[in-house]
């Protein structure tokens, strides 16, 4: 399993390098976001509720972007045929292209997330970092499993465009509620507050029941 | 007509049809063959040949009949014969932005081939000069006998051929032979529109029309004028 894994991570991650498809778009959305958020609220900082609203809403569309092309080049180029008729686990591809889609969630916040900061925040974040990380681990994780479900029931349809995020935004609605009220006492006017723990177990038990789901289903997204 | 049955069978039909939503692509089809023998498939655009190769790699599976592969019941069992059939189809199933010795490592990555073999048969077919080119620079029959590399990579035990010499020039079919041809050992199921070659090549033939089998028997048996029927 692990060989498989690695096989698929490593042609994904060297595809993206050598077509740049997926992340320089969810970089380029989240950025402009924010850029529209700057000058459309007419406000030189956000805090509390309505940055981490800001902030999560915006990764999350940005994240839908890849989720979509996450199966297309597996479809188009043939790449399920091949990998159908290995004699491997299917589940590898599941964990395969949730890790990728992480990969690539993660490579493009290390640019929107300090973009986020520098245009809508106050002065002297870097404080809430080790927090603001712990929150992006655990959502990213849960996009990427639930990405990686939609974006393998999507890839079977024609107007996958319209059927992946029409899929994945109601999905990611708990994940969305779970990490904007656990990021939003890091972002409050007065000073961050403490991290709050229970939004934080609330995002790991939803990565959980869907990582587990997804584990049970994949194999028959795949057949025929 | 030939009976699906038996365990040396490499393939075995009986009754096998298949539809996608309302239109049926293939109905009734029923044959047995051997391992090691070659089955040359003809007929016309549309008449089922592509869906019966795909019913064969475990691709699709069958709305009707049974339908067995290296003694694997579809789709069932269709995990036990996974890693052991080699397809050839239209597409080359090569990612384009990847080079084609990347391509062959993926494939023997997953097939748990040592990584050697893919660039020894590289060499074989006359590509270890562009075997670091991205396959979407290759010309067309570079990218087939790069597509040929990938299918028998593996040493599969039945091969699935359609059109395997298509876009190769008389050099480049030569360096394929060896390892599609009846001397590389698997059973193999060729489709082919050449029907003299695909004659000479075959132990039996298979006619499809509209989806429906409406010639089986052996190359020996089964003349040319017969195959060009299935195109009339």
């Amino acid at each position: 399993m692990r060989r498989t894994v690695g096989a698929l991570m490593r042609k994904d991650l060297r595809l993206e390098l050598r077509s740049f498809e997926s992340v320089p778009a969810m970089l380029m959305f989240s950025v402009s976001a924010f850029v529209l958020f700057r000058f459309g609220l007419d406000r030189d900082a956000l805090a509390g509720d309505l940055a981490a609203g800001v902030l999560w809403v915006t990764l999350l569309l940005a994240a839908v972007l890849g989720m979509s092309r996450l199966f297309v080049t597996e479809q188009e180029q043939g790449g399920f045929d091949g990998f159908l008729m290995a004699p491997v686990d299917r589940t590898a591809m599941f964990l395969a292209k949730a890790s990728v889609l992480f990969c690539f969630l993660v490579a493009a916040e290390l640019v929107a997330v300090p973009a986020f900061v520098l245009l809508l925040l106050e002065p002297g974040w870097g404080q809430i970092l080790p927090e603001l990380l712990a929150v992006l681990v655990l959502a990213d994780l849960g996009i990427a499993v639930i990405g990686t479900l939609v974006g393998a029931l999507g890839v079977q349809t024609r107007a996958r465009e319209l059927i992946v995020p029409l899929m994945a935004l109601p999905l990611l609605i708990p994940v969305a509620i779970g990490a904007a009220e656990a990021t939003a006492p890091l972002f409050a006017a007065g000073g961050a507050g403490p991290l709050p723990g229970r939004w934080l177990a609330v995002l790991a038990l939803y990565d959980a029941v869907f990582g587990l789901l997804a584990f049970a289903v994949f194999d028959f997204l795949l057949e025929d | 007509m030939a009976t699906a049955t038996g365990p040396e069978a490499a393939v075995a039909l009986a009754g096998v049809g298949r539809a996608y939503g309302e239109r049926v692509a293939l109905r009734d089809v029923s044959f047995a063959l051997p391992s090691g023998a070659t089955l040359a498939v003809f007929g016309a655009n549309g008449a089922g040949k592509t869906t019966l190769l795909r019913i064969l790699a475990t691709l699709l599976r069958p709305h009707a009949g049974r339908a067995a592969v290296l003694g694997a019941e579809l789709p069932r069992e269709g995990w036990r014969a996974r890693g052991r059939i080699g397809l050839l189809g239209h597409e080359p199933l090569l990612y384009r932005d990847l080079t084609a010795r990347e391509n062959l490592r993926y494939h023997a990555r997953l097939h748990g081939v040592p990584l050697a073999a893919a660039d020894a048969l590289l060499e074989r077919v006359g590509l270890a000069a562009r075997a670091d080119d991205l396959v979407r620079t290759l010309s067309r029959g570079m990218a087939q006998r790069a597509a040929i590399c990938r299918a028998v990579l593996h040493g599969p035990d039945l091969l699935l051929l359609d059109e395997p010499l298509a876009n190769l020039d008389p050099g480049g079919a030569l360096a394929v032979a060896p390892l599609i041809g009846r001397q590389a050992g698997p059973a193999r199921v060729l489709i082919s529109h050449d029907v003299e070659q695909g004659l000479a090549d075959a132990d039996w033939v298979l006619g499809l029309r509209a989806g429906r089998q409406v010639l089986w028997g052996s190359a020996v048996e089964v003349g040319v004028a017969d195959v060009r029927g299935l195109y009339a």
